[in-house]
């Protein structure tokens, strides 16, 4: 084994610790705070979590000696850096408050991301001169820590939501926690689509002719959305016979278009099985469950994680990020998307505070904006990689 | 600023506007409203009560300007806003990024339809260094440093003129509070231990106690507001030329140039342009040969220009050549600029291959049998060469960068990126000989019934690296101003100013504690200090509003 299977095993198997984990911490819910502490599930959860941080740590050790630099260089690497992250910050919160069914949302939340990771080619990949640089260690590193530190306030937040929305009545709040609700399933709709049809080596590829010649095109999930004037090549496959709207450019806009779709799809199917299971809104079946969670303890997470947070992101996202621009490009600030997103980031968490220690916004206000900063954090992650692109867009 | 003022009972003469006393806290009454706190059992402790321009005047324009700018809400509201904007600008390139040949007025429309016609004609492809974008960030800026001087200037001095002694309803209607009928001497003194084991500063009077400590955390928000003033002010510095040199130059091998932006001061001579690209067939690279397999093109690994810089000596006469002393020798590689004298020389392009140095030829007679070889050098561009065996080739035309118009070749810049030359091979004294002409490396001959052939053995061609050239006498405040906010942040955000005060009246004791935040904390501190003695458990009168 070389260093690179040895690094994609413990990958493998801190996820499935991780899984076991939620399960732990699930049996939890709906018991008091003073059980909760005293039970063993808690303390075997967190042991797990503890488990599986150590197996993820060791995996990105062994993938850094694989590399010869920093695993955090592409779209995967970073992924799996932010969960990492993700999973310290809550083992943190968690020895700071004892307050572990914060778990039952962080741990998920680290799942999904490193499924969606995943997604992504995950073999080693070499750096470009650009980033060859000690300020790659010091500037992603701080950055993803500081993400997953405000991330942590989402996982509050949406604990938070979870037990004080009224539930009784439908309203707006009652929508949108459902809006998130069905959001995540359908990330999970989409790594699970992308690994079946993956390990079935599913590829139908499309002709799309550019100046008198073929530009290939290869789907990995079927084509419910074409390219624009492109012809399908691998004729057995399915195809619905749509074209991407013509203002979708560039050769791969339809395969992102047509796997949004499926994922958006699958997610209201797995959505609506939920709640046939449960007859209730997702929202009003959690916070049964959740029953006996005290807000104030959880809107203080919210603020300390954001408090935390921000200065980090701050020195991370904005001046180690200005400094090493400065070094590599001679221009400490040249309105890159990405660069662009974390001063929308920047400002978005500093109006928090002004709104949170000024004005008194707290509980439910909090944490619909926590619930915000993760959108922005997310959208910057993907949608400013995968979509827009500019210098940032290495993956 | 205020003539009018308001004499408190306690003797304390305030500002016009003032809501709490700032020697006793009294709640003075009439003002209670500016607030916002008339009835409540709380007293709002915002500021402290403290006289706040913008709460107090509202008359002419410039009071309501100020008030304006004052506003958290407007200022949250301008956050907002550039937010929001910010965002819409990414949604397509900016201008400088948008990496087409086409106008902006074309590409946009052309690329991206409708949206981004709309997008071109909203001016919002040009966003960042729009006059609105730059005013909106500026209102900020304003709001910033008004925000700062209507708060930090009377808040500053209510904490200055706090008493130790205050007014019974000031201590009553804190939030967090407790009381007790009595209290013995060796409780107060074990309060009066914890509260100095946990660094409060104490002051008595006639048996009153004042307890305060991180009062220095109140100036975190103004302190971190300067380091951003500072950061805007650099920006608003930056867009003076004075300021910063920014340029760009293209330096062959082997050519020595003067460095543009530095009044002719400086030359660079490019003595190597080396570059390397991940291959898998490598030892070191093979870890990555999946990602390699995989990638579009070749991923570059190193660009590096072996470069020597000089520094012209003595004055310069114009039309002479100067004189250049050697000052710096180095490689400048991506993330590793060379910097000599306030510059810096990035590597940032490079034309690969992109001109012909050498090329070599070699001229054959009848039955193959070589007659001459020479070497055409494009720097040099002889008009003639003379070969070893006396023949002379001589140079009819030559085009640097050779293209075909309506009037024949010509050449479309003098460098040679593409030559064409058209050569006559002539034997001694000859005045007329086979005539051929080079073109895309090749050779094809002018003269019908030519006994010579003539080929290209060898080519040679030269890459030129692309260096820009910066100085910014910006950089150091944006680095003070950034570091100035940071610790601003840090002060505001991890300490909290707390008071604690014991107030004895004539039949009990009264507590009365305030923190600017985190009542979690203070609630746990309280509850550690005054366990053990007479007094009731704390009580949050938030919680009964």
């Amino acid at each position: 084994m070389d260093f690179y299977e040895i690094s994609s095993s413990l990958l493998s198997i801190s996820f499935f610790i991780y899984l076991i984990a939620v399960v732990f911490f699930g049996a939890i819910l709906g018991k008091k705070r003073d059980e909760r502490q005293k039970s063993k599930l808690t303390t075997i959860g967190i042991i797990l979590t503890i488990i599986g941080f150590i197996a993820q740590v060791a995996s990105f050790i062994f993938r850094w000696m694989e590399a010869g630099h920093i695993p955090v260089s592409n779209m995967f690497e970073f992924i799996y850096f932010f969960s990492m992250c993700l999973i310290f910050a809550f083992l943190l919160i968690h020895f700071i408050y004892r307050y572990s069914i914060m778990g039952i949302v962080a741990l998920p939340i680290a799942i999904v991301l490193i499924g969606y990771g995943s997604v992504f080619p995950t073999e080693v990949t070499p750096l470009v001169d650009s980033l060859q640089s000690n300020w790659l260690y010091i500037h992603v590193t701080t950055v993803a820590l500081a993400q997953a530190i405000l991330s942590i306030s989402f996982v509050a937040g949406l604990l938070y939501l979870i037990v004080k929305v009224n539930q009784e009545v439908r309203s707006k709040e009652t929508s949108y926690l459902e809006l998130i609700m069905y959001f995540v399933v359908s990330v999970i709709a989409f790594v699970v689509l992308s690994f079946s049809f993956g390990a079935a080596d599913y590829e139908a590829v499309f002709n799309l002719p550019e100046n008198g010649d073929y530009n290939e095109i290869s789907y990995t999930l079927p084509a419910l959305i074409g390219p624009t004037d492109s012809e399908l090549a691998t004729t057995d496959h399915f195809y619905t016979g749509i074209e991407a709207p013509s203002f979708l450019n560039g050769a791969e806009a339809a395969r992102k278009f047509n796997s949004l779709i499926w994922s958006l799809l699958t997610g209201l199917v797995l959505y609506g099985l939920l709640r046939l299971l449960t007859r209730k809104r997702i929202g009003a079946y959690l916070q049964n469950k959740f029953g006996k969670v005290n807000p104030d303890v959880v809107d203080d997470i919210l603020y300390r994680a954001i408090a935390i947070g921000f200065p980090l992101f701050t020195l991370g996202g904005l001046i180690f990020a200005a400094i090493w621009a400065q070094e590599a490009w001679g221009r400490f600030w040249g309105w890159d998307p990405k660069e662009v997103w974390a001063l929308i980031t920047w400002l978005f968490y500093a109006a928090f505070l002004h709104l949170r220690l000024a004005r008194g916004w707290h509980g439910k206000k909090s944490a619909w904006l926590a619930v915000i900063g993760f959108a922005i954090i997310m959208f910057n992650l993907i949608v400013v990689n995968l979509v827009i692109s500019g210098l940032h867009s290495y993956a | 600023m205020s003539v009018n003022t308001i004499k408190c009972e306690c003797g304390h003469i305030n500002h016009e506007g003032t809501v709490l006393c700032e020697a006793c806290g009294k709640p003075i009454k009439g003002n209670q409203h500016l607030d916002g706190n008339d009835d409540q059992r709380v007293l709002e402790m915002r500021y402290d009560g403290s006289a706040r321009r913008s709460k107090t005047y509202k008359r002419t324009f410039i009071d309501k300007t100020w008030a304006f700018f004052s506003s958290v809400k407007v200022g949250v509201w301008l956050i907002v806003i550039t937010l929001i904007f910010s965002a819409l600008g990414t949604i397509y390139p900016q201008e400088p990024f948008k990496n087409s040949p086409l106008p902006a007025s074309q590409f946009y429309e052309t690329e991206y339809g409708l949206t981004g016609k709309i997008f071109y004609q909203l001016g919002f492809h040009n966003m960042y260094d729009s006059w609105w974008y730059i005013i909106l960030v500026a209102m900020i800026g304003i709001s910033l440093v008004i925000c700062s001087l209507d708060r930090y200037i009377p808040l500053r001095r209510a904490l200055k003129n706090q008493k130790i002694k205050r007014h019974p309803t000031f201590v009553k209607r804190q939030r967090v509070v407790s009381s007790t009928d009595k209290l013995s001497d060796e409780n107060y003194q074990t309060i009066k231990e914890r509260l100095k084991k946990k660094r409060y500063k104490i002051k008595e009077e006639d048996g009153h106690l004042f307890a305060e400590k991180n009062r220095f955390s109140r100036w975190g928000p103004y302190v971190n507001h300067i380091g951003l003033i500072v950061i805007l002010t650099a920006a608003i510095l930056r867009m003076f030329d004075v300021m910063h040199v920014d340029d760009y130059v293209w330096v062959r091998e082997g050519e020595t140039r003067v460095i543009p932006g530095t009044n002719q001061e400086y030359y660079i001579k490019n003595e190597n342009f080396s570059y390397d690209f991940f291959d898998a067939e490598e030892d070191e690279d093979i870890r990555f040969r999946e990602a390699l397999k995989n990638a579009n093109g070749p991923i570059p690994k190193d660009f590096q220009t072996d470069a020597i810089i000089y520094k012209v000596k003595g004055e310069t006469v114009i039309g002479e050549e100067p004189e250049l002393e050697e000052i710096k020798r180095g490689q400048i590689r991506v993330n590793h600029p060379i910097q000599f004298d306030g510059y810096s020389l990035y590597q940032a392009g490079n034309q690969m291959d992109s001109e012909y140095d050498q090329i070599s030829f070699k001229i054959n007679g009848e039955n193959d049998q070589e007659l001459g070889k020479f070497t055409f050098d494009t720097d040099e561009a002889p008009y003639q060469i003379e070969l070893d065996n006396g023949m002379i080739v001589r140079v009819d035309d030559y085009y640097p960068q050779l293209e075909f118009t309506d009037k024949g070749p010509s050449s479309f810049s003098k460098f040679p990126r593409n030559p064409g030359i058209i050569f006559s091979v002539l034997n001694e004294g000859e005045e007329e000989g086979d005539r051929f002409f080079y073109l895309g490396e090749d050779i094809i001959s002018l003269s019908d019934e030519s006994t010579l052939t003539m080929s290209v053995t060898d080519i040679e061609k030269r890459s030129a690296s692309g260096l820009t050239v910066k100085k910014d006498y910006s950089l150091p405040f944006f680095l003070i101003g950034a570091i100035i906010f940071m610790i601003g942040v840090v002060q505001g955000l991890y300490w909290y100013h707390r008071r604690i005060w014991i107030h004895p009246t004539e039949n009990e004791y009264l507590v009365g504690s305030h923190t600017n935040k985190n009542w979690f904390g203070m609630k746990k501190e309280l509850d550690e200090i005054f366990e053990g003695t007479e007094f009731n458990e704390f009580k949050d009168q938030s919680e009964l509003k």
